[in-house]
């Protein structure tokens, strides 16, 4: 039977689900009601010395009427006294042994400092102690923080003071605003941490009031560079997890964050080689009930997939991320509109008029479809844009302006007027040019309809050939007659 | 002695048919508005732009509201259509724009366009601006030209604003005290309210039209207009209701389907007997049906002498009419009308289609409907007529066929070069957005052939 129980660091985790350290992790109060909704974990709110937030502090990126497509903060560390958060750590942990308390830490760069914090917070019963390298904003001014996150000297320092006290495993959480987040991993992972998080907020202004010219979040008519997280930061922290998971001397047991909020994404970072997940913006976005679709979520889809346990799939997507120059160049893939599901909406031939090859063409009702399919690869055989002379969109767009149309009166028009309202008519279902096409992909991103644009495989009966192997045997060749041959 | 005072304040407001004849398509809120335009795809060359008469560009008027630019939005929409406001209250999108809606072919709700139309206009009301057009502003000067408008109906007004906008003068002329021809005077209450369609007018009229109000112009009249103008525009529309031919049609109590909603529109008429009768079954008879109930009818019925399916109205309107309680009795005609000096009852007989869909009596027998007022809708007639009975051996030589004028579609020219023509005069009788279609074709049709800038060079 397939579990979700896991173990991180040597910390056993009911799941990998791990609320981040942020407003769902402020107080106890709220952590043992996020247990008590299914999250295995919570990194509190990072503790230090007490600080002023101050008002507002968020602000988000919304698009086509989705609310928090981004989400950005000013707000620093926990505002509440150190003692009252250690306080309820121990309350916590006395009242939810299995389920695990990471304690989150930020002090001053002095040795002293850092040691008796994690005493402190050893004694309290946290299970794990997090050292927060990646703040963005406020806290990196007063040389914490990022500003640690991004000298990697000072991240393997402060590593190294914390391993000389703790006797919990310690955690680097990682800053992704640096140019190779593989540096201050390394740094860590040399100093002795015991795991890595990533990745913390990035560095965003998400917009400006257009009334008042105020950037958001708005502090009395200013505002200051914000931390942003939420979905649309997924993509870049799954590539920072990669690059440090694919990187032996960085690699260590990594707790991912970044824009998590569906077991889809969870499975993502895992299979990205994260041992557990940290969630923060998802939940302030719908509360901690989130949870249980990640843990239903994710259980069925290993049971589909045969996995038992979590270790069984991580990383195994890990080798097929490679340096460009190992993908097979020999390999291709065209464009096929599936006509029964296609709504006519020809977004796809707009798309790839003016943001692909101009490979998509409306002439169905033209014979287009009869045009023979000679197997030909764009990318090899020079070609001029639209070689057939096909007819660009404002020839389209300045017919179908000429067009004259009436209103279909019952009594005047022979044809009831009644639209087929089943099929959209076949002279707007566009046709792919397969000799054109260039496989990018483009059109079936842009596509509505899920599925109707398809990249089906093209043979182009040459062998694999990766750009370093092809390079190296056409040493001394210039590029531009090998195309041509 | 042109008029061009706000026609919008000479609409007579009652409180009472404003409430009885509420909006049927109510206004979208800002945030309905915005949700909706949301769901536009933006479709390339889109299907509801192909489908709309004067090819609004219908994804780039909704991105604008979607993206709270209304001003672009409205301008959007009347470089294209130049009424509208009215149309997007008047179409019948069911089979227009909304009706090509690709939603349609994923099983969704297509996108509201007619109320995202309204919303942009609407809001350009809201905003006070003036007209986003100008007089000249495609020609950049006075072209010297002028041009006699027969109707003030949408047809003439469309055609009024291309010329206006290419320099040429537009004088209209209309039998009618007030502009917009059935579009004031025609168009169901719940769809445009007789004032909404002055606010309208008084935005066009900014361009500079000119306007001769209770002016029936004959032959002899057209014949003079001919020599003071450069060019003329018939938008004279279609005529009244014809006749019934049956006896007791003089009774006080019958009356046509245009005067009838013409009266409560412009609020003389503000109830009606218990029980009426409507005659006739197209989309005029169901407005006048529907109307009947709204005006405190207890009991209407549509008579008509064929069955369901050749009943000239839009389906969406029958069933309208059908939820309103309308009563519909098929294969029947009205034999004669009965009553002492005021209409007591109707008498029907009931008919069969033969093979060769001709009508024969079925049964002989007749029944007789109780009823305190029919209103005849059984089709309008023709009365362009006139412009070829032009005097002073100069005939106009206008071609026409079954009474409508033949034009060349693209321009709107009539066998005569210095005619132009558009609406439903031509068209046969259609809808307001093919009349505006038709005048917008005509003006940029005229202010070429008389030389003048077309805008698009
Ligand atoms: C009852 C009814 C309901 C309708 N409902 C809708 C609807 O819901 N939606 C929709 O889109 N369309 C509707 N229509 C159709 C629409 O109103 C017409 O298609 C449109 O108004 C036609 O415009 P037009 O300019 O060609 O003519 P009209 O609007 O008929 O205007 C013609 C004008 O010319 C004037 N005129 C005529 N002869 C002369 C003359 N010799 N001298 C001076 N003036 C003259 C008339 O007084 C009139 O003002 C409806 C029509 C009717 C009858
Ligand atoms: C309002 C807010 C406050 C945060 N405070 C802390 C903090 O005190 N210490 C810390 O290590 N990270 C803090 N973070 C960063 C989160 O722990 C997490 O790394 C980041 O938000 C990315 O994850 P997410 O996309 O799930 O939100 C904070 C984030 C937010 C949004
Ligand atoms: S984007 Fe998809 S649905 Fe739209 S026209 Fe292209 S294939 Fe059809
Ligand atoms: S004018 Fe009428 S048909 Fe055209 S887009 Fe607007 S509502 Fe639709
Ligand atoms: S067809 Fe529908 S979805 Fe497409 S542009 Fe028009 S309104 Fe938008």
């Amino acid at each position: 039977m397939a579990t979700l129980e896991t173990t991180f660091a040597g910390i056993r985790s009911l799941n990998p689900f791990w609320l981040a350290s942020g407003p769902p992790t402020n107080c106890g109060e709220q952590i043992m009601r996020a247990f008590d909704a299914g999250w295995g974990g919570a990194v509190w709110k990072t503790i230090g010395a007490q600080v002023t937030n101050v008002s507002s502090r968020y602000s988000s990126l919304d698009w086509n009427g989705q609310r928090m497509v981004g989400f950005n903060n000013i707000e620093l560390i926990s505002d509440r006294p150190p003692q009252v958060n250690l306080r309820e750590i121990a309350e916590v942990k006395r009242r939810y042994p299995r389920h695990v308390v990471i304690a989150s830490l930020m002090v001053e760069s002095r040795r002293e400092a850092w040691h008796q914090m994690v005493s402190r917070a050893e004694d309290a019963g946290a299970d794990g102690l997090e050292l927060n390298f990646g703040c963005p904003h406020g806290m990196s001014e007063r040389g914490m923080g990022s500003a640690i996150g991004q000298a990697p000297e000072y991240c393997g320092q402060i590593t190294e003071w914390v391993k000389e006290k703790a006797r919990t495993p310690v955690i680097v959480k990682l800053t992704p605003n640096i140019t190779d987040i593989r540096l201050p991993a390394r740094a860590a992972k040399g100093a002795g941490a015991d795991a890595l998080s990533a990745v913390n907020t990035i560095n965003s202004i998400t917009g400006i009031d257009l009334e008042t010219l105020e950037p958001r979040p708005k502090v009395d008519g200013q505002s200051s560079h914000g931390g942003y997280c939420g979905p649309a930061v997924k993509p870049i922290a799954l590539s920072m997890v990669q690059q440090i998971m694919s990187d032996p001397q960085a690699a260590l047991p990594l707790s991912g964050i970044g824009g998590i909020g569906s077991w889809q994404d969870a499975a993502e970072f895992l299979l990205l080689g994260a041992g557990t997940i940290q969630v923060c913006t998802a939940v302030m976005h719908y509360g901690y009930r989130i949870v249980e679709d990640m843990c239903d979520g994710l259980l069925a889809w290993m049971r589909r997939k045969g996995f038992a346990t979590i270790s069984e799939f991580r990383g195994l997507s890990l080798p097929r991320m490679q340096e460009w120059k190992n993908l097979n160049l020999n390999y291709r893939v065209v464009a096929r509109i599936h006509e029964e599901s296609c709504i006519g909406c020809q977004l796809c031939y707009t798309a790839c008029w003016d943001g692909a090859h101009q490979c998509i063409h409306l002439d169905r009702m033209q014979g287009g479809l009869e045009e023979p399919v000679k197997g030909t690869d764009p990318r090899f055989v020079q070609h001029q844009p639209n070689p057939q002379g096909k007819p660009a969109p404002a020839m389209v767009l300045a017919e179908s302006m000429r067009r004259i149309t009436v209103t279909p009166i019952p009594r005047l028009d022979l044809h009831d007027g009644g639209l087929n309202r089943d099929r959209p008519p076949l002279g707007r279902i566009p046709r792919v040019d397969e000799d054109e096409c260039v496989g990018c992909n483009l059109c079936s991103l842009v596509c509505p309809v899920p599925e109707c644009i398809t990249m089906e495989r093209a043979d182009t009966g040459v062998a694999r050939e990766t750009w370093e192997e092809r390079s190296a045997r056409d040493q001394g060749q210039k590029e531009g007659e090998i195309w041509e041959s | 002695m042109s008029e061009t005072s706000s026609f919008y304040s000479k609409a007579k407001a009652t409180e009472e048919i404003a409430q009885r004849f509420a909006d049927l398509r109510p206004p979208l809120s800002a945030k309905a508005a915005v949700a909706e335009a949301l769901r536009c795809l933006y479709c390339f060359d889109a299907p509801c732009m192909g489908a709309c008469p004067t090819h609004i560009d219908v994804p780039r008027f909704i991105k604008k509201i979607a993206s709270g630019n209304l001003e672009g939005s409205a301008r959007t929409i009347l470089e294209a259509n130049i009424l509208g406001a009215s149309c997007s209250r008047a179409c019948p999108v069911q089979v227009l724009c909304e009706g090509a809606c690709v939603m349609h072919y994923q099983n969704q709700k297509p996108i509201e366009i007619g109320r995202l139309q309204r919303f942009a206009m609407d809001a350009l009301y809201a905003s006070g601006d003036l007209h986003p057009f100008s007089p000249c502003d495609l020609s950049g000067r006075e072209t010297g030209k002028g041009v006699a408008l027969i109707g003030a109906g949408p047809a003439s007004l469309a055609c009024a604003a291309e010329l206006r906008r290419r320099g040429v003068r537009a004088v209209v002329f209309d039998a009618r005290p007030l502009p917009g021809g059935l579009n004031t005077y025609g168009i169901a209450e719940y769809k445009l309210p007789l004032a909404e369609s002055l606010r309208e007018i008084d935005l066009l009229t900014q361009l500079g039209v000119e306007f001769h109000f209770e002016t029936s112009v004959d032959a002899a009249m057209l014949a003079e207009l001919e020599v003071d103008y450069d060019a003329i525009f018939l938008g004279v529309g279609l005529a009244g209701i014809k006749k019934l031919g049956v006896a007791g049609e003089e009774l006080e109590g019958v009356v046509s389907a245009l005067d009838f909603i013409a009266a409560y529109k412009c609020g003389d008429l503000l109830r009606v007997p218990e029980r009426v009768a409507v005659i006739g079954a197209g989309n005029t008879a169901t407005d006048a049906a529907i109307a009947a109930v709204r005006l405190g009818a207890r009991e209407v019925h549509v008579v008509y002498r064929r069955g369901s399916e050749q009943m000239s109205a839009f389906a969406f309107e029958y069933e309208h009419a059908r939820q309103m309680g309308v009563s519909f009795l098929w294969y029947r005609m009205p034999a004669r009308i009965i009553g002492e000096g005021k209409v007591e009852a109707l008498e029907l007989v009931e008919v069969r289609e033969r093979e060769d869909g001709s009508l024969s009596p079925a049964t002989g027998q007749s029944v007789l409907l109780e009823v305190g007022l029919v209103v005849k809708a059984i089709g309008q007639g023709t009365h362009a007529e006139f412009v070829q009975e032009m005097q002073g051996g100069k005939p106009a030589k206008v071609r026409m066929e079954k009474g409508r004028i033949l034009v060349n579609r693209e321009t709107g020219q009539t066998s005569n070069p210095k005619y132009f023509a558009g609406g439903d005069c031509t068209n046969g009788g259609r809808e307001v957005v093919d009349a505006v279609a038709d005048g917008k074709r005509a003006g940029v049709g005229m202010a070429t052939w008389l030389g003048g800038h077309d805008g698009d060079a």
